[in-house]
């Protein structure tokens, strides 16, 4: 198992390369430069105060010295500086060491995501079971159409429907920012119940289409399993219902979901951008948001790198998952 | 069954699943109110009318005005266009890729297999809904760009599904046969094994449309996908989300839509499958 373990993360290396050459040649050779941005405001710009500016940038090399260079400074975990006026190391911008966690935009997009994914998985496995078990009851019905509902809601549609609820109507949440203004003012308790109001609707959001998948697709498994011979055995021979369902059923039933809530990391890491926008939440998305506003090159590799790092985690994590609950690969 | 020819039975198991009709009259009724968009708009869709701006809806605007006095369901008439065309076009483009990259994969196996399945692994891996946001930020907004940049990033599905069938179907006896003959790669690939995979390539498309359609409505929403004053319905819910406090009917209607939209592919798609799935065909028919 360590053996093959370690093929896994050895694999990861080289997907990794291939996708940083991909997006920094993607994203190098669209047409147009970060420093028409100055020069299209400056129609007097000489071409030699131009070239000036591209070096001052890096632009002015090949593509692949860039590229070179870049790999160089990532190796050491540097991923150059911004673009943007401040010319604030990129690590910096998304990993402040020096202010607390929540102003963190790493912290703040990677809690946000796991909070959804923790959400899907206890709503969405109970939920899975009980439709299967219940076939074509008129729970099973209504949690289907419901499905089928969530697949096609688009995600910044529902968000829209929240805050219209919520807050302009019943004035229950806040909807955008992660604090109140007051927030300093709080209490220590009034300070965790004010960031908890503001991250019900973003959360909700995010989870809502894995939410959606997952109970859809416990459920095909379940029904998958519950018809396989060894549990009519289990069945057969008097054991109580609860116990045939969550103790043989269940463990067999959930090695697909496992597998899903990894893949499933990519899509909830893409949403961020969406409802951070609309929320107003300085995390990761907003700020890849702003940065290809203003072609802030160093910014969006770095945000797609770690995008798809995480992404990549979380596929190794769903395959370990796969492997501690299946003795089959477990021991063989 | 043996009376009965393959189409027929396809249509009885479609025309059977309610859902699956439901799915397809939507599809139509999209279909048609987009060709007949001139016909079917009570307004101009840009006529901009500085005395009714804002304007809940009532009986001279059915679903209301915008910030500029525009009429809303003129606009979301000609938006359904925008949605269709992006849909189709995008899907395409990626079809094409993932029939193309899924059949040399699947046909030839060994290097050409181990680097298509890596390549497909790395796109998989890129979070594409910011691939997609930074290409169209660079290179502009335009339809064009928007459909293409959509086409390029979502075929590894497509492709995986080709080389599987691909996989299954190269061994038959009717190919080794044709080979025996001496028929030609091409021949083989396109006339004896694409047309026996198309069903699943034909349902994935359509569940394709579905997810393409809602990318491009993310797009537009967020200001970098199709640019106002031509209508789409991403960007009218972007005047929705301005106007929050005040015009409510701005983000109720254009999301509606897409969400009938996306939900009417989904259902035909998902009726399409079962009904060209031959295990699921039953003996009664």
């Amino acid at each position: 198992m360590l053996n093959y373990l370690m093929k896994r993360i050895f694999e990861l290396i080289p997907t990794l390369f291939g996708i940083t050459l991909i997006s920094f040649f993607i994203i190098h050779l669209a047409p147009g430069k970060p420093t028409d941005i100055f020069t299209e405001l400056n129609p007097k710009i000489t071409p030699e105060a131009r070239e000036k500016l591209e070096k001052y940038y890096g632009l002015d090399k090949s593509i692949i010295e860039q590229y070179g260079i870049w790999l160089k400074r990532i190796a050491r975990l540097d991923f150059g500086e911004s673009f943007s006026s401040d010319r604030r190391p990129v690590m910096e911008k998304i990993w402040d060491k020096k202010k607390p966690l929540l102003e963190r935009r790493l912290f703040v997009t990677f809690m946000i995501n796991l909070l959804s994914l923790a959400i899907i998985l206890i709503i969405a496995i109970p939920v899975g079971i009980t439709s299967a078990t219940r076939r074509n009851s008129l729970y099973d019905k209504i949690t289907t159409v419901s499905v089928f509902f969530g697949f096609a809601m688009p995600s910044f549609w529902l968000a829209l429907l929240l805050m219209i609820l919520f807050g302009v109507y019943l004035h229950w949440l806040p909807i955008s920012q992660l604090k109140s203004i007051n927030y300093d003012s709080l209490t220590a308790f009034g300070k965790i119940w004010d960031i908890a109001r503001h991250l019900i609707l973003p959360i909700f959001v995010s989870a809502f289409t894995g939410l959606a998948a997952e109970s859809r697709f416990m459920r095909s498994s379940m029904l998958e399993v519950i018809r396989q011979d060894y549990v009519t055995v289990a069945r057969a021979k008097g054991l109580p219902d609860k116990l045939v369902i969550y103790r043989h059923a269940l463990r067999n039933a959930l090695l697909p979901i496992i597998t899903l809530m990894g893949l499933s990391v990519g899509g909830l890491i893409g949403g961020s951008v969406i409802f951070e926008n609309i929320f107003g939440i300085p995390g990761m998305g907003q700020l890849f948001y702003m940065s290809v506003m203003t072609r802030d090159y160093p910014m969006v590799m770095c945000i797609l790198t770690i995008g798809a790092l995480l992404t990549l985690i979380g596929n190794l994590l769903a395959d370990i998952g796969y492997m501690l609950a299946d003795p089959r690969i477990r021991t063989g | 069954m043996g009376n009965h020819n393959i189409g027929e039975i396809i249509w009885k198991k479609f025309s059977r699943n309610r859902l699956a009709t439901a799915g397809g009259i939507v599809v139509v009724l999209l279909f048609t109110i987009a060709i007949l968009a001139p016909v079917l708009s009570p307004y101009n869709p840009d006529d901009i009318d500085r005395k009714h701006i804002l304007e809940p809806p009532g009986l001279g605007h059915p679903l209301g005005t915008d910030d500029l006095g525009r009429d809303v369901l003129s606009r979301m008439i000609w938006g359904s266009r925008i949605s269709l065309a992006v849909g189709f076009v995008a899907v395409g483009i990626s079809t094409a890729i993932g029939m193309l990259l899924g059949a040399l994969s699947g046909y030839y196996g060994g290097w050409p297999d181990r680097a298509i399945m890596r390549f497909i692994d790395i796109m998989l891996s890129i979070p594409t809904f910011f691939l997609i946001l930074a290409v169209i930020a660079f290179i502009g907004p335009s339809i064009w760009n928007i459909m293409i940049v959509i086409g390029i990033t979502s075929w590894m599905g497509v492709a995986r599904l080709v080389r599987a069938e691909f996989l299954s179907i190269k061994e038959r006896e009717y190919v080794l046969a044709a080979k025996a003959i001496g028929a030609n790669d091409l021949r083989i690939i396109f006339k004896h094994i694409m047309i026996n995979s198309m069903s699943p390539v034909f349902v994935s498309a359509i569940l394709g449309v579905a997810g393409a359609v809602l990318v491009e409505s993310a797009l537009s929403f967020l200001g970098i996908g199709v640019q106002p004053p031509t209508p789409s319905w991403g960007n009218i819910l972007t005047l929705g989300k301005d106007n929050i406090e005040i015009a409510w009917w701005l983000s109720i209607f254009p999301g509606l839509a897409i969400l009938i939209t996306v939900l009417g592919y989904n259902l035909l798609g998902e009726g399409l499958r079962d009904a060209l799935d031959p295990r699921l065909w039953d003996v009664e028919l």
